[in-house]
């Protein structure tokens, strides 16, 4: 398989504190990679990373170009759309404003209103909140909205910080179901960092496990599994 | 009641003008927390930028649109040059002093080129009095009209157009902003060029009034912050809404209470009375959230 994202000796810091340690990864073309890791191992980090949002060393190649010198504004605009920690919704406009902000970058602008149509086909929860604040949306439909909001780039890669937090069992596996959709029927490669190792293990093929700021194992998701180890601290079986 | 009336609407000539300055502040105090004291002296400089050219022969409404672009692309290279680095790199209260020195340079700079003597501004409306009416002047209605008519323009670009709604989201959201590709700090460039083409406007219309000196917009400033304190700094409709209130409420208690000597001091009460007894202004914005 083809590596759409190459990440080696990838270094980061907070004022003075570094927090990532040479990490090194890839991202399979059409795959879903995820990433896992404890409170603090630096799985936040690590995403914002790639979007240039703090202070990194190393390389970062996107589709064989580095993309580690440039800013956030540009790397979106390459097709990375990054769904944050705290979902980063703008929650003084409306859902329907939301969206159009993730379509912000694209040229295509014909095909947006389509696009908005397939957000609100994915989740019609969304579509009858259309108008409404954002800040008044359920933590749920908030999580929706951060997705959609993301897919509205047509992105090539998307990044996600922890979409099942704080949701409700159902949410998530509405939530989840819908990613593995639009990684089949659209081709985005996904990296997901998550907490929850069981959800992300069946969803992902790839994943690596984050300790302190390292990486400390690697594998397909079926070997991270069944490693004993992992079982144990992660699965909780 | 003709008096009444005549109050009324000079009160909404005026009351336009203190409008669009609040815009102006609402819309830099929105997207950085900092109110530009140098908005007013800014909108004075456009104003002459406008003599001049009508001076020189230009007519009226191609020396309008002229002052309109110039004072945009100023506010943006002012922003880019002076304000930005400044942000950048100090305090709030050194931020406070580059508005300040900003406010200087522009009403010193007036002095020496155009002398602090005061001038006459030309209006672009007819002298006669529609229909003759003692109500209002041609220039009061065509003032009123034009003001209307940009905040009519401002609405539909911060709501139908997508640079619009980025500039919106920009401001309150940046980290997000950037997360869609929104390049942040070329809106606040244009913010601040909208806001100093927005102040030309109101420049051009009020100078009519009151005549041109390179003090004319010291007073109205503070109008202007009165109005938008009264409408809800973090609100820009609810901020010229406050323009309009404090301009016919200026008018009728210079009229019928105080004389207009004491008329500024209406302002001051104003913004004391809002800050002490409601911090948020009418129209503040009370974010809905989930209870
Ligand atoms: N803005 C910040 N300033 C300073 N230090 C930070 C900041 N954000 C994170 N850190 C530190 O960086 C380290 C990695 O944090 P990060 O948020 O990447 O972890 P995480 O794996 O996402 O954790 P969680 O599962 O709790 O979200 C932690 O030690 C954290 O304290
Ligand atoms: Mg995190």
């Amino acid at each position: 398989m083809v590596a759409l994202l190459e990440v080696s000796g990838l270094e980061a810091a907070y004022g003075a504190t570094k927090v990532l340690h040479n990490i090194s990864f890839t991202i399979a073309e059409g795959g879903i990679t995820t990433m896992l890791g404890a409170n603090g191992a630096g799985k936040t980090t690590t995403l914002r990373s790639l979007c240039s949002m703090v202070r990194t060393w190393g390389e970062i190649r996107f589709e064989g170009t580095r993309i580690d010198n440039r800013s956030t504004e540009e790397i979106v605009r390459l097709g990375i759309a990054h769904v944050p920690d705290g979902r980063g919704t703008f929650l003084e406009l409306t859902v329907d404003e939301n969206l159009r902000l993730g379509a912000y970058v694209r040229k295509d602008r014909k095909a947006v209103p389509g696009d908005l149509d397939r957000m609100y086909t994915y989740f019609p929860r969304l579509k009858d909140r259309r108008y409404q604040q954002a800040g008044t949306l359920s933590g749920g439909e908030q999580q929706m909205l951060a997705l959609s909001r993301a897919l509205m780039l047509r992105p090539k890669l998307l990044l996600m910080d922890e979409p099942s937090f704080g949701l409700a069992p159902l949410v998530v596996r509405d939530i989840f179901a819908i990613m593995r959709t639009i990684n089949q029927q659209e081709r985005v490669s996904m990296l997901l960092v998550e907490q929850n190792a069981n959800l992300a293990l069946e969803l992902a093929d790839q994943a690596y496990l984050l300790e302190t700021g390292r990486v400390v194992m690697s594998g397909t998701s079926e070997e991270i599994r069944n490693d004993e180890q992992i079982r144990r601290s992660y699965l909780g079986y | 009641m003709s008096t009444f009336l005549h109050q009324v609407f000079s009160g909404l000539a005026t009351g336009g003008i203190y409008a669009s300055v609040a815009l102006a502040l609402v819309m830099i105090y929105q997207a950085t927390n900092l109110i530009n004291f140098a908005q007013g002296e800014m909108a004075m400089f456009s104003t002459y930028i406008a003599w001049s050219l009508i001076n020189a022969g230009v007519p009226y409404w191609l020396a309008f649109l002229i002052t309109v672009t110039v004072s945009f692309i100023g506010g943006m290279v002012i922003e880019r040059v002076i304000i930005r680095p400044a942000v950048k790199r100090s305090s709030l209260l050194g931020v406070v002093i580059v508005f300040i020195g900003v406010l200087v340079i522009f009403n010193s700079l007036a002095g020496w080129i155009f002398s602090y003597t005061i001038k006459s501004f030309p209006s672009p409306f007819p002298e006669q009095a529609l229909f003759n009416n003692t109500y209002v002047s041609s220039h009061e209605l065509g003032a009123i009209i034009t003001t209307l008519v940009v905040l009519g323009i401002l609405y539909g670009f911060f709501r139908f157009t997508p640079l619009g709604l980025a500039m919106r989201a920009a401001a309150q959201n940046p980290v997000s902003s950037r997360l869609v590709g929104i390049r942040v700090g070329w809106m606040l460039a244009l913010g601040w060029g909208l806001a100093a083409a927005i102040g030309a406007v109101a420049g051009m219309m009020v100078a009519p009034m009151v005549y041109l000196d390179p003090n004319m917009m010291q007073g109205i400033l503070i109008y202007a912050f009165a109005a938008a304190l009264l409408g809800g700094i973090d609100n820009p409709w609810g901020s010229v809404l406050g323009g309009f209130i404090v301009g016919v409420l200026e008018n009728l208690i210079g009229a019928y209470l105080f004389g207009t000597e004491l008329k500024l001091s209406v302002a001051l009460i104003l913004i004391v009375a809002v800050l002490v007894f409601k911090p948020t202004g009418l129209f503040g914005k009370v974010l809905v959230t989930r209870v």
